[in-house]
């Protein structure tokens, strides 16, 4: 653990000299440059789709978990005394911690985004809701159903598993192809880096050849050209980070009516996460590039 | 401090040189010498480790060279100074950092700054230190390559047609430099096809002169 940390330190605070062997312009040095700052620009958008996605997975399955819906159909004369039999099951019903039928407002306002504000509820053959709230230990579903089945023929309940298992399925997919899509863009980072470094091993043949020359070690060479490439994906990184940041405040923010895409960012410390891009493409560089000149020195004696 | 025993090496299918039998003493001067073509480079590079000889044997301070490391091949180039005809510079840097190159690799400085400014003085470049590469002439550049050469105080001094690209005075400088090194102790082998500058050595050091002929190495005519 110590040889790394040493040779980290050597790589950061560096060698004025050394880091001049190696030519310092070039089209390589530029694309390192774009590359990890647009790698690290998309990286933060797939985090921030992660992190989001985990939230919401969470929130739906919470919050679908611990209320369900009884749904009465009766005739309008009936309808009382069914909702009196329903609050009354519910009311001896271990699991749950409150039970209450929705107004008819609040009805109406539950059909307002499809039939428009002026339904007349009253003159509807509408299903009445009761919303029932569990406590942590839950309703038992089955027996529940049974009691009701008996003594209120016409609920029916509804404890959402059909909506939360897809929705809290489909959230935890994103949330896996947020982490999939980041672990592709940390290897096309490290091939794009790689492929930079080689091309600069390339290029810089010539350099190589005198430093061998007059006894320059492989591990010389390679720190020259490692130090050059990881602190260009570290800056890059930085500046595609702060300006992947900047981009999650471009969404509206998060609202009832949202939905799931204007949630779409960070919260409190998930702030934090972004930090740890720059210096992990500073760590993909690091190794991709001592990779690529090592095996390069290789070839040459 | 350099030993070939029957070293042979060739390029594709055609053999180049074949059962060299040489040895560079602590000291010695030698010139080498043959036809373009004859393998006078390779030769040079067999003896600072750039090439390993197909057959037989090269030791470089008592190592062989087939059974170095790519570490001690870099640790004995230290101690072998090289001078290319096209001298070979890192053209980015002035004149003066390609010259402490050397030290700049291996972790070391000078023990005085003004050594610097008297090696470049001993090679007539004082003046020109902060130049580029490009811009120096040719003799300016093969001086420049000689005192990066020697800035290690190396043992051994290898110089590949040095004065192929400047004219006869500048030939004569270089020469002149060459043996001062080799008056310090310094072991010097010149690869030349210039008979001339062969006799003009004559008079100012003791050298033996090889060459190549029939991809072998044999001492030509007496020493000088």
């Amino acid at each position: 653990m110590i040889k790394p940390l040493s040779k980290l330190a050597r790589l950061i605070l560096g060698d004025a000299q050394a880091d001049r062997v190696v030519p310092p312009t070039g089209f390589t040095a530029r694309l390192t440059v774009f590359a990890s700052a647009t790698m690290a620009f998309l990286a933060v958008f797939a985090l921030a789709l992660s992190l989001a996605t985990g939230r919401l997975a969470d929130r739906w399955g919470e919050a679908l978990a611990k209320s369900a819906t009884i749904r009465i159909s009766a005739p309008v004369d009936q309808m009382d005394a069914q909702i009196l039999a329903v609050t009354e099951i519910l009311a001896t019903t271990p699991g749950v911690k409150e039970a209450r039928p929705l107004s008819e407002d609040e009805q109406r306002a539950l059909l307002e985004p499809w039939f428009g504000p002026d339904l007349p509820l009253d003159r509807l053959p509408i299903p009445r809701l009761v919303e029932v709230i569990e406590d942590d230990e839950g309703i038992d579903a089955d027996g529940l159903r049974a009691r009701l089945a008996g003594e209120a023929p016409g609920a029916i309940l509804d404890d959402h598993a059909r909506w939360r298992e897809p929705l809290v399925k489909s959230a935890t997919r994103l949330r896996s192809l947020g982490w999939i899509a980041i672990a592709l863009i940390t290897t096309l980072a490290g091939v794009v880096i790689t492929l930079a470094a080689s091309a600069a091993l390339a290029a810089n043949e010539q350099v190589i050849r005198v430093l061998r020359l007059i006894g320059a070690r492989d591990s010389y060479i390679a720190r020259a050209f490692v130090r050059r490439y990881t602190l260009r994906a570290f800056g890059g990184a930085a500046v595609g980070t702060v300006l992947g940041m900047l981009a999650l405040f471009l969404p509206p923010a998060a609202g009832p009516e949202g939905g799931f895409l204007t949630g779409l960012g960070l919260q409190g410390l998930e702030w934090l996460w972004p930090l740890l891009i720059p210096p992990f493409a500073a760590l993909v560089a690091f190794f991709a590039t001592r990779h690529a000149a090592l095996s390069t020195l290789q070839e040459k004696r | 401090m350099i030993e070939l025993e029957q070293v042979a090496y060739g390029y594709g299918t055609g053999t180049l040189l074949s059962g060299v039998t040489m040895s560079l003493a602590q000291g010695s001067f030698h010139f080498l010498t043959g036809p373009s073509g004859a393998g006078k480079t390779t030769l040079m590079k067999l003896c600072y480790g750039e090439l390993v000889a197909e057959q037989g044997k090269v030791e470089l301070f008592d190592k062989n060279v087939s059974e170095m490391q790519r570490d001690d091949v870099a640790n004995v180039r230290r101690r072998i100074g090289v001078v290319h005809q096209d001298c070979q510079f890192l053209n980015h840097l002035s004149l003066a950092e390609n010259v402490m190159l050397p030290l700049t690799v291996s972790g070391r400085s000078l023990h005085d700054p003004s050594e610097l400014q008297e090696l470049l003085t001993w090679v007539g470049l004082d003046r020109q230190q902060a130049a580029k590469p490009p811009e120096l002439s040719g003799g300016e550049r093969q001086r420049a390559a000689l005192a990066r050469a020697v800035i290690m105080s190396p043992d051994v001094i290898l110089a590949d047609e040095p004065t192929g690209n400047v004219d006869w005075e500048m030939s004569l400088r270089l020469l002149q430099l060459l043996v001062e090194l080799n008056r310090m102790g310094k072991t010097v082998m010149i690869a030349t096809h210039d008979m001339n500058l062969i006799r003009s050595a004559k008079s100012q050091v003791q050298a033996r002169v090889l060459r190549i002929s029939n991809h072998q190495v044999a001492v030509a005519g007496a020493n000088l």
